[in-house]
């Protein structure tokens, strides 16, 4: 046979109930005392927590498809579709509800980069656990490890704390150590679209020594370039289901054509969103306002204001809070971080705070965006991303007072500028 | 993380027809218990390596570094030693106080601190359970094996006390070995035990210290067995922990209560009884542990 994955009807079911993070052994005993307690009637309980055991999200519903030795296949979809939790399934990391999958042939996921690495480690040291919790052998490491070390470039400081790294330079290593899993299967999501051009190629490259076959690689990508130049296959998901399955090109295409479904908005909240809270920060809610036009919305060239409301039980040092707009094809097209490097460093968080990013012009022309969020810790990786959490509209504008209005078809950004003409003096 | 070992997935597809020597099959509820626990062998150099990271972490924080494993215990004893020993007159069966208390104090020590840590070793292992399988239950025994080096440096320690008072220590000495076999599994049942229940109970990380603390004064740690008034003797005697530290500090100083053997088997039964529950229990934690935490 010559599948390597497959899946057959694959179904998952989240209890938001049970990761309440609030069930604490206080709640549970007092629970327990109160039911017990003679006259009283049987655990008044708070209505939220009823509401919350009653909730449940089918995030994957009978879900099945195969992928040929060999091949690359995108998964696609909104967020929430249920792509990373297909990649959780197929690596054991969760339990499928119900339905099953098999997997031929040795396999590593890659569902962040930096996973397992330890700030108080050095870069030498880092590298060996990385890999060991990535699967690697450590006879393996050992004789990757110069190889690894070259792909990273940071050889000099190999022996320093990770702690002590740049953002850029803990990245790299993160990507070294990522791109020398040698696995017959690989499952990635979004990393991908993250990494450099050799990172993808040494991910994605054709591995197995004998046989001619490339690898099996499997992965999620908001980016429809990078899709639709990578894939053979795509399968495109929609609130749990399995909507589209065929050739890259037609799958981006359904993708694109579909997902303008969602109303444009101008706010979320995120305070039910488990994706959106995690080491003590809670994200409450996202808004963007017009302060010229607020009846307009994100409006060409009028200022915008990106507002997030959270609350923390920690500090953070040197929080990075990173918003960043994308257009439909998921090319990215403005990226504006909190941290150190972006020349607006955040000391550290409040209990209860807001974060405010300001754009006194927005640069982009008429049409559908999507602002992605990102918590960042430096040197640690990111905490947690919100990939396309919001889909908004920008609002036509005549900005160049021409009578025409910019949309997306001249371009995507708007820049302040003039044009000269003149006689030249001295023809030759 | 490496499907192609042996995986503990393949024997609960009810394998009817003939799968291909490198496959795995997922679903709902996978994994026979037996099977689970085979499967720690094939993950044995990522264990290696995150007791390393345990050890190499602790010990580069601390300002003395390696030297605070021999520091901390070394202050202990010396404040037990004059408080206990020296002003409130704790019998000790004729043994030298400070080698009565440490031989009693190095178990325990090793027993608690296995405990605190393993309590919160999920939860602080959180980002990597979310992102990557394997099997989570190495991070509880990572924690319980990387005190063992602790309590190895303690029996350096208590080497030393031994030869300041200038007793001869005698063959009974190697029972120390099998007893710290018995002592890590009966930390290990427990530590099971309160690192899965933390995953559900976040608080729990907090009640742990406060315990531990409390049991160690229902253990004859500081002072023998036999200064408990015998109706309060069964209290002592119902605590697993109470023949392991008996039996460590007999084998150091030869001093034991007749009812020693008796009482370390129902502790054996017991901690094996603790041992199974606690696996099935974590067990039960672990399949919806990277949705939970
Ligand atoms: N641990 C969890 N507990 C409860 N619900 C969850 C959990 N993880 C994911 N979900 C929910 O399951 C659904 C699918 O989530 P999933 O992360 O698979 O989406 P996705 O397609 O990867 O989205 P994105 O593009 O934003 O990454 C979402 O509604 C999400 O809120
Ligand atoms: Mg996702």
């Amino acid at each position: 046979m010559s599948d390597a994955i497959v899946i057959e009807e694959v179904s998952k079911r989240y209890r938001l109930g049970a990761s309440a993070p609030a069930d604490t052994l206080r709640e549970a005993i007092t629970r327990f005392v109160r039911a017990r307690l003679p006259g009283r009637r049987p655990a008044p309980e708070m209505p939220s927590a009823v509401a919350r055991d009653r909730r449940e999200i089918w995030a994957l519903r009978d879900v099945s498809f195969s992928v040929a030795r060999g091949e690359v296949v995108g998964l696609i979809g909104r967020n929430g579709a249920g792509k990373s939790t297909m990649l959780k399934i197929l690596a054991h990391i969760i339990e499928p509800t119900s339905g099953r999958a098999r997997i031929r042939g040795r396999c590593a996921s890659l569902l962040e980069i930096g996973t397992g690495f330890h700030p108080d480690l050095t870069g030498r040291e880092n590298v060996y656990l990385s890999g060991a919790i990535l699967g690697m052998r450590r006879r393996e490491i050992d004789r990757k490890f110069d190889e690894i070390v070259a792909f990273s470039e940071i050889e000099r400081f190999l022996d320093t704390p990770v702690k002590h790294y740049s953002s850029g330079m803990y990245v790299r290593l993160a990507f070294a150590v990522a791109a020398h899993l040698e696995t017959e299967i690989l499952l990635v999501d979004e990393v991908l679209a993250v990494g450099d051009a050799a990172f993808q190629r040494k991910c994605l490259g054709a591995m197995s020594p004998g046989a001619n076959k490339g690898r099996t690689v499997l992965f999620v990508s908001h980016n429809m370039d990078a899709i639709r130049s990578r894939c053979g296959q795509v399968h495109c998901f929609d609130r749990g289901q399995l909507v589209f399955s065929g050739p890259a090109a037609e799958g981006v295409d359904y993708y694109l054509k579909t997902s303008d479904l969602p109303a444009p908005v101008t706010a979320i909240s995120l305070a039910d969103n488990p994706a959106a809270q995690c080491e003590g920060l809670r994200l409450l809610d996202i808004t963007l306002r017009n302060p010229a036009h607020p009846a307009v919305g994100p409006c060409t060239g009028d200022p915008l204001s990106i507002w997030l409301r959270y609350r923390s039980t920690r500090a953070f040092a040197s929080p990075g809070f990173s918003f960043a707009i994308s257009d439909m094809r998921g090319i990215e097209l403005i990226r504006l971080t909190t941290l150190p490097i972006s020349g607006f460093p955040i000391e550290g968080l409040h209990p209860a705070g807001a974060v405010e990013l300001f754009l006194d012009e927005l640069p982009l022309v008429a049409g559908p965006y999507a602002l992605s969020f990102a918590f960042v810790r430096v040197n640690v990786a990111v905490v947690f991303a919100l990939p396309n959490v919001l889909q908004f509209e920008v609002a036509p504008s005549d900005v160049y007072k021409s009578g025409f209005k910019p949309d997306q078809s001249r371009g995507r950004i708007v820049v302040r500028h003039h044009w000269s003409h003149a006689p030249e003096a001295d023809p030759i | 993380m490496d499907h192609g070992g042996p995986s503990h997935h393949r024997s609960a597809a009810g394998s009817d027809e003939s799968q291909s020597a490198n496959e795995t099959v997922i679903q709902a509820g996978g994994g026979s218990f037996a099977v689970h626990i085979m499967d720690l062998w094939a993950y044995r150099e990522l264990l290696r390596i995150l007791v390393w990271r345990e050890l190499k972490v602790r010990y580069r924080q601390t300002l003395l570094g390696a030297g605070w494993i021999l520091l901390q215990p070394l202050l202990t004893l010396v404040v037990m030693s004059a408080v206990f020993g020296a002003m409130l007159r704790v019998p000790s069966h004729g043994v030298p106080y400070p080698i009565f208390v440490l031989s009693a104090l190095l178990p325990w020590g090793y027993f608690a601190s296995s405990i605190n840590r393993a309590c919160s070793s999920l939860l602080s292992n959180a980002h990597i359970i979310r992102k990557i399988f394997f099997p989570r239950i190495l991070i509880p025994i990572s924690a319980v094996l990387a005190g063992l080096v602790d309590l190895l440096v303690g029996m350096v320690l208590l080497a030393g006390v031994l030869l300041v008072y200038g007793t001869v220590p005698s063959l009974r000495l190697l029972f120390i070995v099998p007893l710290t076999l018995v002592l890590a599994l009966v930390a290990l049942a427990f530590s099971l035990w309160a690192s899965a229940a933390n995953v559900r109970y976040r608080d729990l990380s907090f009640v742990v210290p406060f315990v531990t603390q409390i049991w160690m004064y229902l253990t004859p740690v500081i002072y023998p067995l036999d200064l408990v008034p015998g109706r309060y003797r069964f209290l002592l005697e119902i605590n697993p922990m109470t023949p392991v530290v008996s039996a460590f500090r007999w084998a150091v100083t030869g001093d034991a209560s007749p009812s020693l053997p008796p009482m370390i088997a129902i502790s054996l039964g017991l901690s094996g009884v603790l041992l199974f529950g606690g696996l099935i229990f974590f067990r039960r934690i672990d399949r919806d542990m990277a949705e939970v935490i």
